[in-house]
This record gives structure tokens, C-alpha cells and sequence, in this order.
């Protein structure tokens, strides 16, 4: 699931520092600032849409904040057109109507966000302690206190380790294939990545399933990396090659025009120029593959103790330990799940917020150094 | 890349040289290395497709290769599997999805491309590439312990006013709500709203801009010019992320797996507790599942990787010719 493999984070590929100023040139119609007579139906509208809802609300005894929300918006978008087809006219009064609902599509976008990122902290935090970090669930019954997720973070970890290593070289080589050397094989490449990015994770976990766990290998750490990294390689192409795509054609040329062949312009010049940004490609397909599940539950299975290993038996990782404890309802193992889940929000929004921060200081620094 | 010997004499002569791309060595290397890792994507997607039909075989023979997609039953002890209840189940889920999905998503690819002032644009783009990269686990958790009661609520309603619909009716009066297909297929199309509002903003972003000035020189409001300019110039755009966006609502697992009360037979009841999608059936019986039943479950596998490989590919040869074609 994402649509991290469509675009790099921010809405521009790359913004660099000459581009900052078209990019606020590009904000197409910037909303002109309301006149009085709109400002006063606008209020109108409000007042409507609050009061009507809250006396009906008061009425039919309805408790839910969501029912109130919604009947407000209701009322408040049928006195927003009323208003404006009274005053102005009905092509000005659906325009209205549209812009709140547009707007009203944001508001739903960031509160579910918000909503969710509040109920996992909310949810998660009263469990999350220095024992809970360090220690793993072989001792604890399931309906006792205490036990962590310790086992969890070491398979997590590992299995990221080994999912990078293996993935990001071949999407980043990947990427210069499509974009620098423009082989025969480019318009299959592509299609295949397409495919590959569309692939349901769990399709990719029975993959490494047939073709290494069945055959005598038994599930790992390592089986689930090489699923995770089937699941990688399309995200970090996609988004190296978005990257590649910015850099300026000059510098291959000088490289070129010094007598560089291409592989030195690639490897010295096109590569380091793009370098923040394949980090932050990289962190993006390690921020997508980090919380899959299902193909972690096909190759790895779980284990409630810890395994150092990668290579040899069972593995933990953190969204499957939520997903096994869920699937035990009580409510002990349910307050452990929270907590895993609580610690598997903070690395992705670490992760999120780290492929930002690079991001944006790599295209700064590139834009200074012109 | 050196100068040779007759380029050099050219040069004193001041006469046009070749002008020639020479391949190294070493640039031969290089573009071997690449294409080999270009080429392991290649064999990754035929992998899957080989192994899985291979793996496939035992228990499509023991059920038939036509019961399993005409019947709707799960009974591994006696090897007779069917995913037709499943299959259909699966498409359920992701309409549903879509339903909710998409109106939100164009609303919200409008609200950043057209409507929203820089500033907070900027937080919309960082909130919808957050939820992007929230874990489908987290959706599953959250749908399940947060979602589900005023979902109920809104399904109840839903029962109530417009059981002429046929969709929104029950089977019976009083049957449950809670982990219906309804509640699966919204949580599902949160999860698929940021993939159909970035490829659509990219789409939109494609309209020139000068028609849309002139829409709206010419007295047009906004949503005139949206409805008259941007969105025929992009209907086949959005289209095309519409059926990427089905495509993931097709493969989605875990959340499904977590809130849906599964079962093998298709639920045309969309509001009522039960239901079920191949992904899911995946998640929730490989656990337990034994040989023949392991087979079952690569044969479903190898079935929702042909239906979502046609859908992707599909939906990406629209985006990318609209793409061409601006």
C-alpha cells in the first residue's frame, strides 16, 4: 500500500533552490480575499450549519460528535448555495458549493490522519516502557502483565538490513539503466516495474514462500528480507529515477566533453549530484517495506522469543507481532499490540521525517552550489 | 576516449573529424551490470507467475481447474477448494472502496492542485504522503477498534432510508453490522486515497495552463472551469488512477484480514457482518494450512496476481499514454 513509489515526498520532484520561486508562482488562483457581503454569508452559513445541527442533535438525542459534524456540513452547505443563489446567482452558488466540498475533502484527509496518529498514541503509550523495549514475550503467559517487544525490533531490524542490502543497489542501477543508458531492454523494464509496483505484498511473500522456504530452507529472517525487497525495488527505482530525472544535462555533457567515459559520468558525476536524493528513495522504500506484514507472516512466521539469527528458524518482526497478538483477544495481549504499534508509528515517522529533512537539505545544497 | 592518431592529424589539418560515441571498456562493464540488475526485476515477476502455477497444480487437479473458480468452498481435509465466493467478495470489497475513495481523492487532488493557499498545501501534500506510508496494520487497528462504531452508525442509517437500494439492504432485520464489507472497503479506501489523488494531481497539473486562464477569462467561475476545462482534459488521467487505486484495493490484506468476519461464501449483503477476499483467505488459513491446503492457497495467490497484474497494467498503459499524449 502506498503511493510512495509514485512520486518522491514532496509535491515537486526536487525542488531546488532556483525552482522555489516558480513553484510559488505556480499556485494557480490564489484565493482573492473575501468582500464584506461574502464574509457576512459566510458566517451566516456557519451559524446555520452549527445551531440547526446542534438543535437537532439536542432533539433526537444523538451523542456521536461524527453525527453532529456531519449534519452541520450538511446544513452549512445548503445555506452556503441558498445564500449565494439569493444574493448572486446559481452558477456562483454551485461554485460555492463545490469549493466547500473541495475543502471539505482536505479537512477529512488530515483528521483521519491526525485521528489515527492521536488513538495509537493514546492507545499505545500507557504500555510503552524501558521493560517493554528490552524485553521479549517467551516468559509471559498471555494474559499476564509485563513482556516487550524487544524480539520484534531485532527481527525488524535485521530483516531491513538484509531487505536494503539486497534491494537498493539493484533499483538504484535499475533506475540508471532506464534513465542514463537507455538500454534495449528499457520499455520492458518499465512495464515489469509497473507490474512489480502493483504487486500485492502478499502475492510477493507466497513468491519467496514457493521458491526458498518450501524448498528445504525453512522460514527466516532472510526469507522475509527477500520478500521485503521484491516489495522495494519498484518504490526506490521509481523514486531514483524521479531523482536522476532532475539533474541537470550540463553536468553529463561536461563530464562527457572532458573525455569521462560514460560510467565515470555516472559513477562521479550523475550518482554523487543525485546522492541526497537516492537516500531519500531508499528511505522511502525502507519506510513502505518496514510495515508490511503479510509477506513477513509467509516467510519468517513469528516467533514470541528472540532470534538472533537471520538465517535459522522463525523470526519476529514488528507489524507481524501486532498482527499475531491481535488475533489473540484479550485484553493484555490487545494493550501489548498497541504499544508495537505505537513504536512501529515513531520509526515511520522517522523514517518519513528523515527522507524530508535529506531531501530537502540535498536539493539546497545543490542549488548552492551552482 | 583518447585522441588517436588520425584524429590528431584531422585536428593539425583543420579538417571535420568523426565525430564518434566510443564504448569503453569499462562502459561495457557498466552497462551490463546495470542491465543484469534491471534484468532481475525481469525474472522476479516470471518467478512469481512459474512457481506460483507450478506450486498451483496439486490441489487445482485434486478440485479441478473449473470448480475452483465456479464453487465457493474451503474444505482442506477432503481437498476441495473453490474461490468463487472469494473472488467475488474481493471485487465487493474494492467498489466499495472506490466508492468512497474516489470522490474524496479528485476532491482532494482539486483542493491541492486549484483551491488551497501555499501554506496550507504544504501540510495536505505532507498528510497525504503520511497516510501513504501508514502501515496497513495500523489502518486494520484502528479501522477495527475506532472506525467500526459510527461506521455502524452511518450503516444503520444507510439500512434505514434507502433500503431501496438493493445494496443497502440485510438479509434479515436485526443482523449484526460490525465487520461488514462496507466497514473493510472503507478502511481500504483510506488507504488507496493518496495513490488515486497523486497520479490524478499529476494529470490535472498536465492541463495548460492557458486554457484554464481563458475558461476563466471568459467569465467562467472555478468549478466551471474544472468542470468544462480540467476535467475533460484528464478524464482518462483519472481513470487510469481510479484502476491503479482498484488494483490495490484488490490486494490489500492484513487490514481485510483484521476487521472482516470471513467467510468462504460471497456476502451480497454489503452492510452485514461477513465477507471475505482472496488476500485475506491467504493470511488467515496459511498458518494453519497443511500440503494440499498450501496449494489451495498459491492457486488463490496465483488468481489475485493475474487480477491485479491486468488492472495495474491496465490503468499505468492509461496514465502513461495521457502522459504522451499532454
Amino acid at each position: 500500500m502506498s503511493l510512495l513509489d509514485e512520486r518522491p515526498l514532496d509535491e515537486t520532484p526536487v525542488p531546488d533552490a532556483q525552482d522555489q520561486e516558480p513553484i510559488e508562482e505556480q499556485v494557480p488562483f490564489r484565493p482573492r480575499a473575501l468582500v464584506r457581503s461574502e464574509r457576512v454569508e459566510l458566517m451566516l452559513a456557519v451559524a446555520s450549519g452549527v445551531t440547526g445541527s446542534a438543535v437537532m442533535c439536542l432533539l433526537f438525542d444523538w451523542t456521536h460528535p461524527l453525527t453532529f459534524a456531519i449534519w452541520a456540513l450538511l446544513l452549512f452547505l445548503g445555506s452556503t448555495y441558498l445564500l449565494a443563489r439569493d444574493s448572486q446567482s446559481p452558477i456562483v452558488a454551485t461554485d460555492r458549493l463545490v469549493t466547500t466540498l473541495v475543502w471539505t475533502s482536505g479537512g477529512i484527509a488530515v483528521s483521519v490522519l491526525l485521528w489515527m496518529l492521536g488513538y495509537v498514541v493514546v492507545k499505545g503509550i500507557a504500555g510503552l516502557n524501558f521493560e517493554y523495549l528490552t524485553s521479549d514475550l517467551s516468559k509471559v503467559g498471555p494474559l499476564d502483565e509485563g513482556g516487550g517487544v524487544f524480539h520484534a525490533l531485532v527481527g525488524t531490524l535485521e530483516q531491513m538490513l538484509i531487505a536494503s542490502v539486497l534491494s537498493i543497489p539493484i533499483a538504484i542501477l535499475t533506475a540508471v539503466y532506464l534513465h542514463e543508458i537507455h538500454g534495449r531492454l528499457s520499455g520492458i523494464v518499465r512495464f515489469v516495474i509497473d507490474a512489480m509496483s502493483g504487486l500485492p505484498s502478499i502475492v510477493a511473500g507466497l513468491f519467496i514462500y514457493t521458491v526458498w522456504v518450501l524448498q528445504g530452507r525453512g522460514p527466516s529472517g532472510l526469507a522475509a528480507g527477500l520478500a521485503l525487497a521484491i516489495l522495494m525495488i519498484p518504490t526506490v527505482t521509481r523514486t531514483a529515477e524521479e531523482m536522476l530525472k532532475t539533474i541537470d544535462d550540463g553536468l553529463r555533457e561536461s563530464a562527457l566533453a572532458l573525455g569521462a567515459p560514460q560510467w565515470r559520468s555516472v559513477m562521479q558525476v550523475v550518482l554523487p549530484t543525485a546522492r541526497s536524493g537516492l537516500i531519500t528513495a531508499s528511505i522511502l522504500g525502507i519506510a513502505r517495506a518496514v510495515g508490511e506484514t503479510a509477506p513477513v507472516l509467509l516467510t519468517a512466521f513469528g516467533s514470541s522469543s528472540i532470534n538472533w539469527s537471520p538465517v535459522n528458524g522463525p523470526q519476529a518482526d514488528l507489524p507481524l507481532y501486532i498482527y499475531q497478538l491481535l488475533r489473540q483477544p484479550n485484553p493484555a495481549q490487545i494493550a501489548r499490540a498497541w504499544s508495537g504499534a505505537l513504536v512501529l508509528v515513531l520509526l515511520v515517522l522517522i523514517l518519513f521525517v528523515l527522507a524530508r529533512v535529506i531531501g530537502e537539505r540535498g536539493a539546497r545544497v545543490r542549488g548552492g552550489s551552482r | 576516449m583518447a585522441l588517436t592518431t588520425p584524429d590528431l592529424q584531422a585536428l593539425e589539418e583543420q579538417v571535420p573529424r568523426d565525430i564518434a560515441r566510443t564504448v569503453t571498456r569499462g562502459d561495457r562493464i557498466f552497462r551490463t551490470l546495470c542491465a543484469s540488475a534491471a534484468a532481475v526485476s525481469l525474472f522476479i515477476i516470471g518467478g512469481t507467475a512459474l512457481f506460483l502455477a507450478i506450486k498451483a497444480v496439486p490441489a487445482l487437479q485434486k478440485a479441478g481447474l473449473v470448480s475452483f473458480f465456479t464453487t465457493s468452498v474451503w474444505n482442506p481435509t477432503v481437498g476441495d477448494f473453490g474461490v468463487l465466493g472469494l473472488l467475488i467478495g474481493t471485487i465487493i470489497i474494492a467498489t466499495v472502496s472506490l466508492i468512497v475513495a474516489v470522490p474524496l481523492a479528485i476532491g482532494l487532488a482539486l483542493f491541492i492542485n486549484e483551491y488551497s493557499p501555499a501554506r496550507i498545501r504544504r501540510i495536505l501534500t505532507s498528510s497525504v504522503d503520511l497516510l501513504a506510508a501508514m502501515p496497513s496494520i495500523i489502518f486494520g487497528m484502528w479501522g477495527f477498534f475506532a472506525l467500526q462504531a459510527p461506521l455502524v452508525g452511518v450503516a444503520a442509517w444507510l439500512n434505514l432510508h434507502l433500503s431501496a437500494i438493493p445494496f443497502f439492504r440485510l438479509s434479515e432485520a436485526d443482523a449484526p453490522l460490525l465487520r461488514s464489507s462496507f466497514i473493510v472497503g472503507t478502511v481500504v479506501a483510506l488507504m488507496i486515497v493518496p495513490i488515486i489523488t497523486s497520479v490524478s494531481r499529476d494529470v490535472m497539473a498536465q492541463c495548460p495552463r492557458s486554457q484554464c486562464e481563458a475558461a476563466l477569462a471568459l467569465g467562467g467561475s472555478r468549478w466551471g472551469m474544472i468542470k468544462e476545462v480540467l476535467l475533460p482534459f484528464g478524464k482518462a488521467g483519472i481513470t487510469g488512477a481510479v484502476l491503479l487505486g482498484f488494483g490495490r484495493a484488490l490486494g490489500e490484506t492484513i487490514a481485510v484480514a483484521l476487521i472482516i468476519a470471513f467467510t468462504v461464501q460471497a456476502n451480497p449483503y454489503v452492510l452485514e457482518q461477513g465477507g471475505g477476499s482472496i488476500a485475506s483467505l491467504i493470511a488467515i488459513k496459511f498458518p494453519e494450512a497443511q500440503d494440499l491446503e498450501i496449494s489451495a492457497l498459491i492457486a488463490a495467490g496465483l488468481a489475485l496476481f493475474s487480477m491485479t497484474l491486468f488492472v495495474n497494467l491496465g490503468a499505468r498503459a492509461i496514465v502513461r499514454r495521457t502522459q504522451i499524449a499532454a
